[in-house]
């Protein structure tokens, strides 16, 4: 062993004492005094009871399933549309200009507005236009409403991408006779996808728990499902159940999203 | 008639003054090099005539055409005017192969099968043959630098434009990039060069072109320029070019 691999070794062996030692201080310190604070019976068994999570857990997860079908249909539809309005954000040609301003209004619009907000107009205000079934249905609006607001956020992220191509990739390809367009999709459009491939993934979590916002329109998801189970055994923990639903899915996703930053960045030094 | 004539091209970006009234004749097959300081204008010069930037003024005559006419469509002229830049700027997302296929492909139409032997034949020409399907950053800057040439000249271009495409590379590297250009004098390919390698201009070139402060202070063939330049700027920056 070299002399710096032995300093090495020591400094880590002490490293892991400290933070053995801090870690086993803080949990010590929460089991012994949460449950020493005057409401803690109350709580336990209102949020963290084994037999009413045991009951409604395998419903809570079937109500899931609505937040993945609507999920599965508005990601993609997001993807498109936030393309879309990047694209159109971009566009040169004078005859596309009222296309640009259509961008630049979507996007300052639909970022401005309260994702609560926006699903509560066009949930409850479109259907009150007295649309025939099935186009009264608040699936369809409430998926509008994320849509819409997502799409916002996704062009931005596109369009930071589409910048940070670099310009000599474009005079490159220029040089080689391809038109604006033919340079926007074969040269700038797949390397500024790559490029924000970690960040449109963030989104995607984010989506994944902003889906239950419907649920104040009505559609039963896991959230309002949730609700109901409060309501019939006069108990919170539901929520906690449905709260360690999401966990099992939005962990994994944002440890991969965290492993694709971490590797871009790798990539790029 | 020259195949490419330069006549007073003037370009600004915005009160700076990069070109200064160029006046340039390149004759068909021959090789003609732009020595100078950085800033001095080369790299300006060579994107104007393949109209990556627009000329405020001066005419740019390809084949007697001008193609530096206000309001005329780039693409057709790019397509015929190579060019390879000094950082490769290879598309990072297509292997080598797909690179060179690209613009032949969309610009001329042509299909994968069509043209996938004549390209192969450039890489294999060029010594790149086992690199094909290698993505640009698998390769040497060398090799990189190599590919962006037959990338290049897939698209059969009538004149071909290198911006100091060594002056990025490893010393070692620079070799097996200017003997692609001394084969492509041979074949008799009509190229501009903006290049600091004064040891390859002067035993290449067939005219070399002394630019400073966007103007061409002193021209002619390389014997002449590089043992008994005329003007006193010329003198100073070769004195210290080949210190």
């Amino acid at each position: 062993m070299t002399r710096r691999a032995r300093y090495e070794a020591q400094q880590r062996k002490r490293s892991l004492m400290i933070a053995a030692t801090s870690t086993l201080a803080v949990v010590a310190c929460i089991v012994i005094f949460v449950p020493m604070t005057p409401g803690w019976e109350k709580v336990q068994r209102s949020f963290f009871n084994g037999a009413v999570l045991a009951d409604t857990f395998p419903k809570l997860l079937d109500a899931f399933k609505i937040n993945l079908m609507i999920f599965s249909w508005s990601a993609p539809a997001i993807a498109i549309l936030g393309l879309l309005i990047a694209l159109a954000r971009d566009a040169k040609s004078p005859a596309l200009f009222p296309l640009r301003i259509f961008g630049a209004t979507f996007t300052d619009v639909f970022r401005g507005v309260p994702v609560i907000l926006t699903v509560y107009l066009i949930g409850f205000g479109i259907p009150g236009l007295g649309l025939p079934r099935p186009w009264n249905s608040p699936y369809i609006w409430g998926s509008l409403a994320l849509i819409l607001t997502y799409s916002a956020y996704v062009a931005e992220i596109f369009r930071s991408g589409i910048d940070s191509v670099h310009q000599s990739q474009r005079s490159a390809a220029l040089s080689l006779g391809l038109s604006e367009r033919q340079v926007m999709r074969d040269v700038v459009l797949p390397q500024a996808i790559r490029n924000v491939v970690p960040s449109q993934m963030n989104m995607l979590i984010a989506l994944q728990k902003d889906v239950s916002l419907l649920s104040f329109i009505g559609p039963v998801e896991i959230f309002r499902q949730a609700g109901v189970f409060k309501s019939l055994t006069a108990n919170f923990t539901p929520y906690v159940g449905a709260a360690i639903i999401f966990l099992i899915v939005t962990i994994p996703a944002t440890r991969y999203a965290d492993y694709l930053m971490a590797k871009q960045m790798r990539d790029r030094s | 008639m020259a195949k490419l004539s330069l006549r007073g091209v003037v370009k600004q970006f915005g009160a700076n003054t990069v070109c200064d009234g160029i006046d340039l004749d390149v004759d068909e097959g021959e090789m003609v090099c732009l020595i100078g300081a950085s800033g001095a204008g080369k790299s300006t010069l060579l994107r104007c005539i393949n109209l990556l930037e627009a000329v405020e003024d001066g005419e740019i005559f390809l084949d007697g055409e001008d193609i530096a006419e206000p309001g005329l469509n780039p693409q057709a002229v790019r397509a015929r005017i190579g060019m390879v830049f000094q950082s490769f700027n290879l598309f990072p997302h297509m292997t080598a192969l797909e690179n060179a296929m690209l613009a032949p492909r969309r610009v001329h139409g042509r299909s994968k099968a069509d043209l996938v032997d004549e390209v192969e034949d450039l890489f294999k020409r060029f010594g790149l043959a086992d690199r094909m399907q290698n993505y640009p950053d698998q390769l040497s800057g060398g090799q990189q630098q190599r590919v962006a040439i037959i990338r290049a000249l897939a698209m059969r271009p009538e004149v071909m434009l290198f911006d100091e495409i060594t002056s990025a590379l490893d010393p070692q590297l620079v070799g097996e990039v200017l003997d692609v250009l001394l084969m492509l004098k041979q074949q008799g390919m009509t190229m501009v060069l903006a290049t600091h390698e004064m040891g390859f201009a002067r035993h290449a070139a067939d005219k070399v072109c002394f630019l400073k402060d966007g103007k061409i202070i002193e021209e002619g063939p390389p014997e002449a320029l590089f043992d008994a330049p005329e003007r006193e700027e010329t003198k100073a920056f070769l004195a210290r070019a080949l210190k």
